[in-house]
């Protein structure tokens, strides 16, 4: 069985469509792999009786000849997208034991395509988090260790438990969510392909809010075909979304494989940082002589106002959390604290219901949107962004493609490493993907070599405005020239026999 | 047009003192639906039965803007002769509170649909004055919390959370009660006549924010105060001065004016204070970022502004013109649209009707029975067309003022729908002009009252005695006139 979640999605799919597999095997084989992975603690909330029922029905279309474009493919979900009648957490204490009498935007679509869900993915609390540590149902544990060593190392965050149960072969696919960084970090840490489109591609409908002018939809696959095929069914104009754009869908899987020769790849300078580990650097050159041997033409690049983004990110994200947490009073749904009057329930059930970090992020917000301070901090992190934003436009204009850069400053770290008493060092994870959320730009992360310890390291593509297809034709170039990284073998399970042992 | 006159100031034991008064209304839009939401708007149903996702701030819920709502801005802010911004932008205004679901308010701070504009105001048929206004902007309405039900708990209903509302803020151009009063009377009107909104105060539809300050006159501003949410044209009235009382009495004492927002309290006559200036909320407004900025192009003002009713105004101004009515009675007559379009109606009707007497009826005799059985004349079971008949036959003699009285009385009895002819024919009102049979009745009353014939040759006042027994003597339906002429020459005077 275990071959079976070693498939692709692509692999997966064909199998089922040509009925050399049913959905009811696949799923079967997938239920079991995470009935084995529980030390990873990538699910918040199984649903295998519902991941069933939808694989029998799956067979049932595909034996009708109804099989839809991901029929019978089991997913993961990250549990900050609202699932009708399964509890919806964001991994957070406040909305424990919600359950939304509604289906995200997102989902719907993955359903309505055939896909089958395996159960809701660990996060950090309201995806709050570079290392899944911050989320109330304890952290998610990367499938990946150092040789030798037993000590436990995180997925990245926040979408650590798409990342960890992706790459631990939990699920085909899973999606994810990117407001600085969650998807395309994750990724790099676990050796698989994230990708964050471009804002508005994705809609935000049903998904639990984070920072809304920066929050996007996206999967986390093990090829970069994969994240093309999720992205396809994901995307799409939502009526109900008003920042979600009207733009057809194109056709993703296509471009996986198509020629890059000629594209002009931009190679921003201020991202090489003071401190940066020399693999990294080689990585990056790695990654530009692949692209150079694929026919992409390389060129020097300036984003000037890299460097202040990530301090201003650390300004709108939490402004924005800080209202678009307000909801979560005791009032109608989640957690309630009782107290002796209404201020005192407020207080109450927001300090037992949300962790420190949310805490620290809504203080932030309050703080930088209250009177006297909105135009030092706020207004000021707005023209920021405007100033990132336009560094990029002037780069597109000048005739560039995409960029490529690093995805992270760092392989993955260890539990409990980062982010006790100094949450700077936590936040500095984000400091290459933060500058994509800021600019709205679609921003894709896909595996290209390993650190010294063994571990998986990943570079970023940038690209244009809902020009997703250039980034998958030149992740498949990056991941068929880099040296094949085998996934880690299942050293979590007792019983299940690993893939590449 | 006037402008502040001495006859507004008030007497102080120190000296005149000079109200102003600027104003926020509340007015809730007409539509359908909600401003974010597809939740319906209607007024009176079950507690928490009208209440979608967004409306509650369920997670992962986002607002759509309701372009019917923008539109009825729009048309607002074309009434208000207001610039028009093709460009606004929706923001957060944060607070806690249980009937606020999201926790914050849906709003609009910097850039609002609607700029300056005016309002022509009647403080009386003769006086106006112009209150400038100073912005309108969309925003949500909040829930409601009820907290007289239960000892130790509150209730809250969320039909209204999510409502579309105007706001429509005033500058401080107002200097008495009764401006006050006048002005929400007159927005209110434009509203009506507009539809976008029904301006109906009872059902919370309209509700004012007044800010009150004192000043002798021609000194600067004054402090002021905003007595929070006054739910009736008598009761703003009533706030204002009782607030200007206050303010006067602890100026004219030696103390100063704390800037806060108070309550008015119609029971007892006064108001108190709600919150002071510290503990006032910092609502750290910003750009909702679910929301794109609100954009549309001239044509769509355009479109927007060939399809606006006439307005009060200019209908006032040409009922004076093309019916020579006098500015009292047109402001009467255009205060409700439904009215104006009744009194219209009824001059229409036919041709060669005399609009005055039109309007006499109408605002006459018409409106005190509407009043009387408490609905507007439009609604009542008179139709303009009786009262085109009833004029009709008073003008061509069938019938006097006096008989008329008892034909309306009439139509709203038992001749319910009838045209007013046909109930002159059927009860016999038809007034009698035949000299004949008057010339009879006079005889045979001086044939009666040698004494009084005799008196009145001295003293022709008496002459009202003959035509008071010459009516009744024909039960009321004589033509007066020609009462008149017989017994004048009869009795040769």
């Amino acid at each position: 069985m275990s071959d079976l979640t070693s498939l692709t999605l692509a692999e997966a799919r064909d199998a089922v469509r040509s009925k050399r597999l049913s959905s009811r095997e696949l799923t079967e084989a997938h239920l079991a792999a995470m009935a084995a992975a529980r030390p990873l603690n990538a699910f918040i909330t199984e649903t295998p009786d519902r991941a069933l029922a939808m694989a029998d029905r799956a067979d049932a279309r595909v034996a009708r000849g109804e099989a839809g474009p991901l029929e019978g493919l089991p997913l993961g979900i990250k549990d900050l997208y609202c699932t009708e009648g399964v509890q919806t957490t964001a991994g957070s204490r406040i909305l424990e034991g919600f359950v939304p009498p509604y289906e995200s935007t997102v989902s719907s679509q993955l359903w309505r395509d055939g896909a089958v869900m395996l159960g809701k993915l660990n996060l950090d609390e309201f995806a709050m988090g570079s290392s899944n540590e911050t989320s109330y149902f304890g952290p998610a544990v990367s499938p990946w260790r150092k040789p030798g060593s037993n000590a436990g190392l995180v997925p990245g965050g926040s979408s650590g438990g798409s990342a960890a149960a992706v790459a631990a072969r939990l699920c085909l696919a899973a999606t994810a969510t990117d407001t600085g960084g969650s998807i395309r970090q994750p990724a790099a840490f676990t050796g698989t392909v994230g990708i964050k489109p471009t804002y508005g591609r994705c809609s935000r409908w049903g998904v639990v809010a984070f920072a809304s002018s920066l929050d996007q939809a996206g999967p986390i696959t093990r090829t970069v075909r994969d994240a093309a095929i999720m992205l396809g069914s994901m995307a799409g104009h939502d009526p109900k979304d008003s920042t979600s754009v009207d733009i057809a869908v194109p056709d993703y899987e296509a471009a996986v494989g198509a020629s890059v020769a000629g594209k002009v790849i931009g190679i921003p300078r201020e991202y090489r940082i003071d401190g940066m580990p020399a693999e990294i650097d080689a990585l990056w050159a790695e990654g530009i002589a692949w692209l150079k041997a694929a026919g992409a033409r390389v060129v020097d690049i300036a984003l000037p106002h890299t460097k202040y983004a990530l301090p201003a990110y650390y300004i709108v994200a939490p402004a924005e959390a800080s209202s678009n947490l307000a909801r979560y009073d005791g009032v109608r749904y989640g957690l309630r604290v009782p107290g002796r009057d209404i201020a005192e329930m407020y207080g109450n059930t927001r300090a037992a219901g949300f962790g420190a970090e949310v805490r620290r992020r809504i203080m932030i917000g309050t703080y930088v949107l209250s009177a006297g301070y909105y135009d030092a901090y706020y207004l000021k992190a707005q023209k920021i962004r405007t100033l990132v934003r336009r560094d990029f436009e002037t780069a597109f204009a000048d005739g560039v493609d995409a960029i490529l850069t690093p995805a992270t400053p760092s392989a993955a770290f260890g539990l409990g490493e980062k982010g006790g008493d100094d949450p700077i060092a936590m936040y500095l994870n984000d400091a290459f993907t933060v500058t994509v959320n800021m600019a709205g730009l679609p921003g894709l992360s896909v595996p290209a070599g390993l650190s010294a310890d063994k571990l998986p390291l990943g570079l970023q593509l940038i690209g244009r405005p809902f020009e997703e297809e250039t980034l998958f034709a030149l992740a498949e170039v990056i991941a068929r020239s880099a040296p094949a990284i085998d996934l880690p073998s299942a050293w979590w399970s007792a019983t299940a026999p690993a893939a590449h042992r | 047009m006037a402008t502040a006159s001495d006859s507004k100031l008030i007497k102080g034991a120190t000296g005149d003192w000079e109200i102003v008064v600027g104003m926020e209304i509340h007015a809730q839009v007409a539509s359908r639906s909600k401003l974010f939401s597809g939740a319906s708007t209607g007024f009176g149903a079950e507690p928490n039965s009208q209440v979608s996702f967004v409306d509650a701030a369920m997670p992962g819920m986002l607002p759509v803007i309701n372009e019917f709502c923008v539109a009825q801005a729009v048309r607002t802010g074309l009434g208000l002769k207001a610039q028009i911004n093709h460009r606004s932008v929706f923001d957060r205004k944060n607070y806690f509170y249980p009937d606020l679901p999201q926790g914050y308010q849906i709003s609009q701070f910097k850039h609002p649909i609607v700029g300056e504009g005016e309002v022509l105001v009647d403080v009386t048929p003769e006086r106006q004055i112009r209150v400038g206004i100073e912005r309108l902007h969309l925003e949500q309405d909040a829930g409601k919390s009820t907290h007289d039900q239960s000892p130790n708990q509150s209730f809250v209903d969320l039909n209204r959370s999510g409502v579309a509302l105007m706001e429509i803020v005033s500058r401080p151009d107002i200097r008495s009660a009764d401006e006050a009063k006048a002005y929400v009377g007159k927005l209110r009107t434009i509203l009506r006549y507009l539809g976008t909104c029904d301006g109906d105060m009872e059902k919370g539809s309209l509700r004012a924010d007044v800010n009150v300050s004192v000043r002798r006159p021609g000194e600067p501003l004054g402090t002021r105060c905003e007595i929070k949410n006054v739910n009736s044209i008598r009761f703003i009235g009533q706030a204002v001065d009782t607030e200007a009382r206050r303010q006067i009495g602890i100026l004219e004492d030696g103390g100063v004016i704390q800037q806060e927002t108070r309550l008015f309290d119609p029971g007892r006559g006064e108001t108190r204070s709600m919150r002071s200036k510290e503990e006032a909320h910092d609502y750290r407004y910003f750009p909702d970022p679910d929301l794109l900025p609100l954009e549309f192009d001239q044509a769509y003002v355009d479109a927007l502004a060939a399809d606006l009713p006439e307005l009060p105004d200019a209908k006032k101004a040409r009922f004076v013109a093309d019916y020579g009515l006098s500015p009292y009675d047109a402001t009467v007559l255009v205060a409700e649209r439904d009215l104006a379009a009744f009194y219209e109606r009824a001059v229409a009707v036919g041709e060669g009707r005399d609009p005055k007497l039109v309007a006499n009826w109408v605002t006459g005799d018409i409106a005190a029975y509407a009043n009387a059985v408490g609905l507007p004349v439009h609604a009542t079971e008179i139709t303009p067309e009786q009262v085109a008949g009833l004029v009709d036959l008073i003008v061509d003699g069938t019938i006097s003022g006096k008989i008329a009285k008892d034909v309306l009385a009439l139509m709203v009895g038992e001749e319910r729908g009838a045209a007013p002819r046909d109930i002159v024919e059927r009860h016999g009102l038809r007034q009698v002009t035949d000299t004949g049979a008057i010339e009879a009745a006079v005889d045979a009353i001086m044939a009666a009252n040698p004494d009084k014939v005799a008196q009145v040759q001295a003293k022709p006042t008496m002459l009202g005695w003959f035509v008071g027994q010459a009516m009744k003597a024909t039960g009321g339906k004589a033509n007066p006139q020609a009462v008149n002429a017989v017994l004048k020459g009869k009795l040769g005077i």
